[in-house]
């Protein structure tokens, strides 16, 4: 007689040990134990297989059954993804919820997109056409903004046998495709993807856009490319959640795949309860229409943790082969390392650097190059698409120090790194990007797109705003050595400018309605009026002694404008070239003025400055 | 009923191994009985065929593996709960501690817990009072919040702790809720310490609403892996069955590591930073993520963990983890207590992530969000200031840097130094507030508002 079913032989924690497990395959998902809680077989020896388990393990028993799916660990694709909200293992939490309550139990296999309701598909092609994997069949309208189009799944090619618009369920037959050797393929608007592999494209591009995010320290200092990979390391504190939300919030992305990987439920639900009443800048339509949410908080099994962010990718490579722009952030990758960490150690593994598994860094590795720009799948005849998936991944060094594996793993492969500083968060300058350590290699990629989208001076802008940040952190160190005394004018005004810089421009404001998203416009018209200030004062400073006093050019009135471009209004880009013309009118009155005239007491009062000053965060 | 198997083959610290056994349960309730006949508990930390782990709680010392019987209850340890366990004192293995009738359970519960799903989660946005204005104005608690204070060995946080028990209410629908109840995890503590809780509860008859639970520092470490799941159980009963409000203090989080610490030791387990075990993360995660409010239920639960850092080092694993998963942190310093400024809160580092939603008109004053700015604004470039008076003399700085300076002084010594037994209300503290912001120049107040500025300042202002 032959057995169905293996048997547990060991347990501990979330690593289960199975013993003559039939038809038991390499990364296969599992069925453990008598509540049939979902694992992966990660590891076979002889009768053996280690299995790492999805759930709570709590009560399982030596000898309970073990049985095999088949498959390995996989997602659905389908329509239904966009505004959903997932587990590691792609279980829908509003279906989990339904079936347990507050708490999330053990043991529940539910599908992960609805079965029962009907989408519109209208056929994009028909009966007779010749296709192969990646092309278009039809498209289903599965958001306010996002048309999904149904992909021929991939190793699938033939002639179209049967096509036919309608309305469908999810698992309902909407095509039929005749391979050659007659076998008819049944297409369905789901399909199910193995987590663990990447899909096909049919070329890798290098990025040629930049993935605008409206977060000024970003776009004009540190952009990232579309379909580029950037880290945010940072340590607690420092703004790491709110820099990622803010980036899924307002980046120009068309989908936006947010993995809440070992974070803070609250975190999470503060992002659930938010998206769907924030809109998109580019579409005016909610922000949850654009996205999928996948939260497995850090009490969730650990197991899952490791799953969520090749679950998230996958989904992200879904949508980029239908063409759209993907973003996709990762918070944090760091307790995704722990989770590989803690399998590892179960597994009894030799450690690498601090009990981290060797294979660590290949596996950081392997994961963000599944991001980029690509040419996708699909019939040689047809025209070209192409879809991006850029990846934002968070990193929790511990104790803030880079120099532990996973930052360092990270490092090694990213091209952005947005460096956050604890003491500027202590500061209370948010974002917390330290604008010295920070850095972006798609500068040139960057350049030219900007060069075409707003002005050609905006990279020159841009290279003179970082020397003079730059030239401020060289200040300060020679300042603290000698004090104040020893600066020329020029270098008071140099300092004043960066000041400028960091307060008027880098510091932004995520809780302010307006501040919270900067067009690249009104980005280039903040950083041209800064430095239209700057180079107007040296012009000043050129035709003055060297030991005039120069104090009240600091505190003029327009001064106070630009202080508050932050919050000007997007519609009201044309009142920077008036800000302009009042920058070059004041300096150019300053140097026409007495300067040993007495203060101008009343230059407080100018502007009722307060009165506008936005909502403390 | 369950059979007493003799087959123990290990003992090393905490853990006992145990062989020759058919359909080991992981995670089981183990009943140990030892040659001298004491009774112990314990539980399967790792189940193979024929053989169990299992992980005593109680001493181990004075244990042989000949004398030792072990039997299997077929079920994760449950702990009964109930509401009658307010005023009570317990063990940290849940026995009763006070001399007191046993508890009538209401409820059996998994003292681990299951994640709370995130998609029933509500996000925290109401007020906790604790009467101290450094944490009310400045830091605000919200209620559904996991906020550690990160203490150093040598600080009063015992007293804190003490005095946010007494005084700490909240309200609903304009009243000050009735049900409000606290529940006190002590690990590992001394027994003056323990003395002092108990005493100060009962003095301020805190202790009727308190559920306490103590494990000394002569207790067995294995309780202290325990204890918190036992609170935290409670916590979750009396709140999501029982519809109250709950804050939960633990004191001290430092010794709930090291037991940890202790235990992945002994089971050779390799370690992470410093040897904590490379789970510490989620484990503490496990505690933590505890706190919450959930859709459906009226009640809540607040944390408030309690941990010195070792040698008062941020970076620490325990500070560390704990500050990822907590949102935000009160810190403790030792500078203020020298200073004899009680309760020595240091304000600049200390955080309160969800305070923005839960302050402002309708939940404590209009002008709050505004007054926390500005306090912590001044306070931060008084402090500069002042550094920078230490090193060029006080000649260096202006006129107006010395009002910033005096108003470091007044804010350390009026502000934050209000005693272990003044008791402030929300608008009492923001007054003053006010009453210090008017030492400054107004023009300097950029981040009130100016009618706020007239409404509650000018009354201050000779």
């Amino acid at each position: 007689m032959t057995q169905e079913h293996g048997a547990i032989y060991s347990i501990s924690g979330p690593l289960v040990v199975g013993e003559n497990i039939p038809g038991a395959r390499l990364y296969d998902v599992v069925y453990v134990g008598s509540s049939r809680l979902i694992g992966e077989i990660i590891e076979i020896r002889e009768q053996k297989a280690w299995i790492q388990v999805y759930e709570e393990t709590s009560g399982l028993t030596v000898g309970e059954p073990i049985e095999t799916s088949g498959s390995p660990l996989s997602v659905e694709l389908g329509p239904g993804l966009l505004t959903s909200i997932f587990d590691g293992i792609q279980r829908p939490l509003s279906e989990l919820a339904k079936r347990s309550g507050i708490f999330i139990a053990r043991g529940i296999s539910t599908p992960s997109l609805d079965r029962t309701k009907k989408w519109e598909f209208k056929a994009v092609l028909s009966r007779g056409d010749v296709v192969s994997t990646g092309d278009i069949l039809g498209e289903v309208q599965e958001t306010t903004i996002i048309t999904q189009k149904i992909m021929v799944p991939p190793g699938i090619t033939g002639t179209i046998a049967s096509i036919q618009s309608g309305s469908y369920t999810v698992e309902d037959t909407v095509a039929e495709i005749k391979a050659e050797d007659g076998t008819v393929h049944k297409i369905s608007m789901i399909q199910k993807y193995p987590i663990r592999r990447r899909r096909p494209v049919s070329a890798k591009i290098l990025p040629t856009e930049t993935l605008i995010t409206g977060q000024r320290v970003f776009d004009t200092f540190f952009p990232l490319a579309k379909g580029g990979i950037a880290a945010i390391p940072g340590p607690f504190g420092s703004g790491k959640s709110v820099s990622q939300q803010q980036i899924a919030k307002w980046c120009n992305a068309q989908i936006i795949i947010y993995i809440g990987c070992g974070e803070r439920g609250n975190e999470m639900t503060d992002v659930l309860k938010e998206f769907p009443e924030l809109t998109d800048p580019q579409t005016g339509k909610p922000l949850m229409d654009r996205t999928v949410l996948i939260a497995n908080t850090s009490n969730m099994p650990i197991a899952a943790r490791e799953a969520s962010i090749y679950t998230g990718i996958t989904i992200a490579e879904y949508y980029r082969d239908m063409g759209y722009d993907v973003a996709l952030m990762a918070d944090s990758t760091s307790r995704w390392a722990e989770a590989l960490r803690e399998m590892s150690g179960r597994l009894e593994e030799m450690p690498g650097e601090e009990g981290y598994p060797a294979y660590l860094t290949s596996r950081i590795a392997e994961f963000y190059e599944r991001a980029g720009l690509v040419e996708c799948l699909q019939s040689n005849d047809k025209k070209k698409r192409m879809g991006s998936i850029s990846v934002i991944g968070a990193v929790s060094p511990p104790g803030g120090d880079l120099s532990e594996p996973v930052s360092q793993a990270t490092l090694s492969v990213v091209k952005v790194f947005w460096a956050l500083d604890a003491s500027l968060a202590y500061a209370r300058h948010y974002p917390s990007v330290n604008w010295l350590q920070s850095y972006s290699l798609y500068e040139e990629t960057a350049n030219r797109f900007y060069a075409k989208l707003v002005d050609p001076e905006f990279p020159s802008m841009r290279a003179k705003a970082i020397e003079i940040l730059q030239k401020e952190a060289d200040l300060l160190e020679i300042i603290r050595i000698v004090g104040m005394d020893s600066l020329s004018n020029a270098d008071k005004v140099l300092l004043d400018t960066a000041k400028s810089l960091r307060e008027d421009y880098l510091q932004q404001i995520a809780f302010d309605p307006i501040d919270t998203y900067s067009s690249i416009q009104k980005q280039k018209g903040m950083l041209e009026t800064i430095l239209t200030f700057h180079e107007e004062a040296l012009g000043v400073v050129g035709h003055l002694a060297d030991d005039a006093d120069i104090s009240k050019m600091f505190v003029l009135p327009v001064k106070k404008r630009i202080a508050m471009m932050k919050i000007r209004k997007e519609d009201s880009l044309e009142t920077f070239v008036q800000l302009l013309s009042e920058v070059k009118k004041e300096l150019t009155d300053f140097k026409g003025s007495d300067l040993q005239m007495g203060g101008r007491e009343d230059m407080y009062k100018t502007i009722n400055f307060l009165e506008e000053t936005p909502e403390a965060e | 009923m369950y059979t007493w198997h003799k087959t123990a083959k290990e003992l090393v610290g905490p853990l006992l191994v145990v062989e020759g056994l058919e359909g080991v349960m992981f995670d089981d309730l183990v009943q140990i009985q030892t040659a001298n006949g004491q009774t112990k508990m314990g539980k399967v930390l790792e189940a193979r065929k024929g053989a169990a782990v299992v992980q005593v709680f109680g001493a181990t010392d004075g244990m042989d593996l000949k004398g030792t019987k072990v039997r299997f209850f077929g079920s994760p340890y449950k702990f009964g709960v109930a509401e009658s366990m307010l005023g009570r004192i317990f063990t940290g293995f849940g026995e009763v501690n006070d001399g007191g009738e046993k508890i009538v359970e209401e409820m059996q519960v998994d003292i681990n817990g299951a994640p709370i799903n995130p998609f029933m989660r509500e996000y925290p946005d109401d007020f906790v009072q604790t009467g101290i204005s450094s944490i009310d104005v400045m830091n605000t608690i919200v209620q559904g919040q996991k906020i550690p204070i990160f203490s150093v060995a040598g600080l009063p946080h015992a007293e804190l702790a003490a005095q946010i028990v007494k005084q700490v209410k909240i309200k609903r629908g304009g009243e000050v809720d009735p049900d409000f109840a606290i529940v006190f995890g002590a690990i590992g503590i001394t027994f003056e310490e323990s003395q002092y809780f108990i005493n100060e509860f009962t003095k301020h008859g805190a202790l009727s609403r308190t559920v306490m639970f103590l494990n000394l520092a002569s207790d067995p470490v294995i309780e202290r892996i325990v204890l918190p799941r036992l609170v935290l159980s409670t916590a979750e009963y009396l709140a999501y069955n029982k519809g109250r409000n709950i804050l939960v203090v633990m004191t001290d989080i430092t010794n709930y590591c090291n037991a940890l610490r202790e235990v992945s030791a002994a089971r050779k387990e390799i370690p992470g930073r410093r040897s904590y075990p490379g789970y510490m993360y989620t484990d503490l995660a496990s505690l933590y993520e505890r706190a919450g409010r959930v859709d459906g239920s009226d009640g809540s639960i607040t944390q408030l963990p309690i941990l010195t850092m070792p040698e008062g080092d941020k970076t620490h694993p325990i500070p560390d983890l704990t500050g990822y998963i907590t949102e935000g942190q009160i810190v403790m310093n030792a500078d203020l207590h020298r200073r004899n400024i009680s309760p020595p809160i240091d304000v600049l580092p200390s955080l309160s992530r969800l305070m923005s939603k839960a302050i402002g008109e309708g939940k404590t004053r209009k002008d709050h969000a505004g007054v926390a700015n500005q306090l912590f604004a001044a306070y931060a470039r008084g402090k500069e200031l002042k550094g920078l008076m230490k090193i060029l003399g006080e000649s260096s700085l202006s006129p107006e840097d010395l009002q910033f300076v005096r108003f470091v002084d007044a804010f350390e010594t009026e502000f934050i130094n209000q005693g272990t037994q003044t008791d402030r209300d929300i608008v009492e503290s923001l007054e003053l507030g006010w009453k210090l912001l008017s030492l400054l120049p107004e023009h300097e107040l950029k981040k009130v508002k100016s009618q706020d500025i007239e409404e509650f300042m000018r009354k201050y202002q000779k």
